[in-house]
């Protein structure tokens, strides 16, 4: 602060200087316009580095450069606007934290954000209960770059009763060789929608293959170990591949009764331009795990997504579509066919594989800067008793206020091959059901999904 | 065959890594200004790229994986920063597996630094205010001046990365000075006559360039930044603009000109389609043809419109 003053003076005194004595050759004037503007990209360049101090003072202090041991009351950064108003009024003891003062506390403060998913639901289904209206979902996210070769992402998902931990690891950013490594509790990369979280989806619930084979809304979603790399490709293709390890518990799909009865995700993505606007984006996906009828029994599940994204680049916030659609086949182990109830099988039984498909198929347009439409279409066999089948179409319509909120509507049609309780066919029911979702976003601006 | 020679071009960096980083520096840059001002100072020493396209709105690039092939095999990676790529940089950072690149790291330059930043709110932010910038408009490059701090901070970080043609970087800043205060002057006794000519602007794209060419921004035709037209908004603008009798509307190539036309209707106002990055319009391929295209237009705009 107190060069910037100096500069000021430094600054003031040629002007002033300059203006005492009008007779000034133009040589000098020009020499003394020259020198003006010198300083002025000096006092620029100085103000550049005191934003970057503010904004990094792990960097800067490591680097030994000055940092205001003492915070300067001047226009606070994003995360210490969002995150500390409430502190900010308060007189302060400089807190000293390796050296930096509190200024550098709060700037090292991660990024927050909250983002609440309210959902009410009419019309009549006797399957699946959901509440006329709920607070489905807060979802914290506290996310930092821990050093300079790593970054943790934190997402916990408060639901109107308890807290779940959807997702919380670290990413090493620096590896060589290419290579992006997580570990942590996260959402497997197994196709598409399960990668995502709740409020980047197209639509308020998920489609029903994910229900049936995939877990539903947790999804496969464990602790362990990730490996990313870009792999080797033809010029203008993008190929990665994803190993992922886990712990083997996730919903319904994967349990693990002992130390060894992990599970293994694997994903391989290819992604192509086919114009500026246009692209495409296919996945195969292959997941293995033991099943809730104990460590001697094996879930498989193979998956293929694909996804057609267009959007003209002159007028991207204003049009565009993504068609999606996922395939995903079961093989889970079971002794003798339905004969076996979750937790509990008949000794002595065979093992034998309950071999069930499913997948949906979507798309969405978005007609103007604010308003998206789409549709679904689903249908899957249930993982446990493929004979059974369930088909569902859904109408989607979205309008977003700004980039931080958004209202949706979806009309849900399905037709339930069997009762739930009950498992064997026949006995379809039909559902007709109305939802709205309102969902607004706080503090930390987060990224647009792709 | 020149997409051949590219491609065993990139070959051959991925399998001497060591021995062509000591050949040319790959630099990436998220925006084409930015592109335009490393090549000025780079030269042929430097190939650099821009992810984002010049008729492209900044705030909502998408993080395509195809980015990612630039990415991995990048030495430098130049930001805007203020958070102007805060919805899809970040992602295609970490899933880059570069560690050159990561913030932080020696490979990542936030341009911001070097620039003089407008706009930067005092006190509380809160998005009541539509999609503000807590950190200042990012918008600086439109500000020859900040264009020749930009060359001058990028010359030092090309300069730290390729030390053996540190003196030939210098050598080009000078160059660009030169040029650029030659087009200055020629830019300035341009827009001499029309000093202080009220303007509208649909989105804050345009302070810095307003400051330093003497406009007078009035009004935008967004309600706040980020926020669409709303119809009240528009009538207030209308009003506004035929009490201040302004009569030039400086639009983006990314937004719609339903609005901005149907004022123009009702005010006499023209609407011009100025382009605020290199590449936003056929032949705006320099960070000079940038203006000079920009200011051509104004000219005639506000010739036509006494």
């Amino acid at each position: 602060m107190r060069k910037h003053l100096a500069l000021c003076v430094l600054l003031v005194t040629p002007a002033a200087f300059g203006q005492g004595t009008p007779n000034a050759a133009p040589n000098d004037s020009a020499a003394l316009e020259q020198k003006i503007r010198d300083l002025e990209d000096r006092i620029v360049a100085l103000e550049g580095q005191v934003r970057m101090l503010k904004a990094q003072p792990g960097a800067s202090a490591a680097a030994g450069t000055p940092v205001p041991a003492v915070p300067t009351p001047s226009s606070p950064t994003s995360t210490e606007a969002v995150a500390q108003t409430a502190t900010a009024a308060g007189p302060q003891e400089p807190v000293h934290l390796g050296g930096a003062g509190t200024a550098a506390a709060k700037a090292l403060n991660p990024d927050i954000s909250m983002i609440g998913d309210f959902i009410a639901t009419t019309g009549q289904n006797r399957e699946v209960s959901a509440p006329v209206m709920e607070m489905h979902e807060s979802e914290l996210g506290v996310q930092a770059i821990i050093d300079p070769y790593a970054r943790g992402d934190f997402f916990l998902s408060f639901g109107e009763e308890g807290v779940n931990l959807e997702e919380g690891y670290i990413t090493f950013t620096a590896l060589p060789g290419g290579i992006v490594a997580k570990a942590g509790k996260m959402r497997s990369a197994f196709g598409k929608v399960n990668t995502l979280h709740n409020h980047v989806l197209p639509w308020i619930d998920r489609p029903v293959v994910t229900g049936n084979l995939v877990g539903g809304e947790d999804g496969i979603d464990d602790a362990g170990f990730s490996v990313t790399r870009i792999l080797p490709a033809p010029k203008g293709l993008f190929l990665e591949g994803t190993a992922q390890l886990f712990r083997g518990d996730s919903a319904d799909v994967f349990k693990s009764s002992q130390r060894s009865d992990v599970s293994v995700v694997g994903h391989l993505r290819g992604y192509g331009d086919i114009s500026e606007s246009t692209n495409l984006d296919l996945g195969v996906s292959y997941a293995r795990g033991h099943n809730d009828l104990g460590s001697s029994f094996i879930t498989n599940l193979y998956g293929i997504d694909a996804t057609l994204r267009y959007k003209p680049l002159r007028r991207a916030i204003y049009k565009s579509f993504v068609g999606r659609g996922e395939f995903i086949w079961s093989q889970r182990q079971q002794p003798g066919g339905a004969a076996c109830l979750p937790g509990g099988c008949p000794l002595g039984t065979a093992p034998n594989f309950q071999r069930a498909f499913g997948f949906y198929t979507s798309g969405d347009y978005q007609f103007a800067r604010r308003w998206f439409v789409g549709g679904r279409f689903d249908r899957s066999d249930r993982a446990r008793d493929a004979r059974i089948t369930d088909n569902g179409a859904s109408v989607v319509l979205t309008y977003w206020p700004s980039e931080f909120a958004q209202v949706r509507g979806q009309y849900r049609f399905t037709r339930y091959g069997a009762s739930v309780s009950t498992l064997s066919p026949p006995g379809k029911e039909d559902a007709n059901e109305l939802l709205m979702q309102i969902q607004f976003s706080l503090g930390a601006h987060g990224a647009h999904p792709f | 065959m020149m997409k051949r020679l590219a491609f065993l071009g990139l070959l051959a960096t991925l399998l001497l890594p060591s021995f062509a980083f000591a050949k040319k520096l790959n630099v990436v840059t998220s925006t084409t200004d930015l592109a335009a001002l490393t090549q000025e100072v780079g030269g042929d020493r430097i190939s650099v790229e821009s992810i984002a396209k010049g008729y492209q709105d900044p705030h909502f690039v998408e993080a395509k994986p195809s980015f990612l092939l630039k990415l991995r095999n990048a030495d430098l990676l130049l930001s805007v920063g203020l958070d102007l790529e805060i919805g899809w940089l970040p992602p295609l950072i970490t899933q880059s597996g570069n560690g050159r690149i990561q913030p932080g790291a020696n490979g990542y330059l936030d341009a911001s630094q070097f620039a003089e930043i407008l706009e930067i709110p005092q006190g509380k932010v809160t998005r009541a205010e539509g999609d503000v910038h807590p950190l200042g408009n990012p918008h600086y490059w439109l500000d020859p001046d900040n264009g020749r701090r930009l060359v001058k901070g990028i010359a030092g970080k090309l300069g730290e990365l390729d030390p053996a043609d540190f003196e030939y970087f210098q050598q080009r800043v000078a160059d660009f000075n030169k040029r650029l205060s030659d087009a200055e002057k020629r830019w300035e006794a341009e827009m001499a006559p029309y000093h202080g000519r009220k303007v509208v602007t649909y989105h804050r794209s345009w302070p810095n360039f307003a400051k330093h060419f003497g406009l007078d921004v009035v009004g935008y035709v967004e309600p706040r930044p980020g926020i669409p037209p709303t119809p009240s908004h528009t009538l207030d603008l209308i009003n506004l603009m035929k009490r201040e009798n302004v009569k030039v509307m400086l639009i983006e190539p990314y937004f719609d000109l339903r609005t901005p036309n149907s004022v123009a209707s009702q005010t006499g106002a023209k609407v011009l389609v100025m382009t605020p990055s290199v590449g936003g319009e056929k032949g705006v391929d320099d960070y000079f043809k940038l203006f000079d295209y920009d200011l051509n237009l104004l000219k005639q705009a506000f010739d036509s419109t006494k």
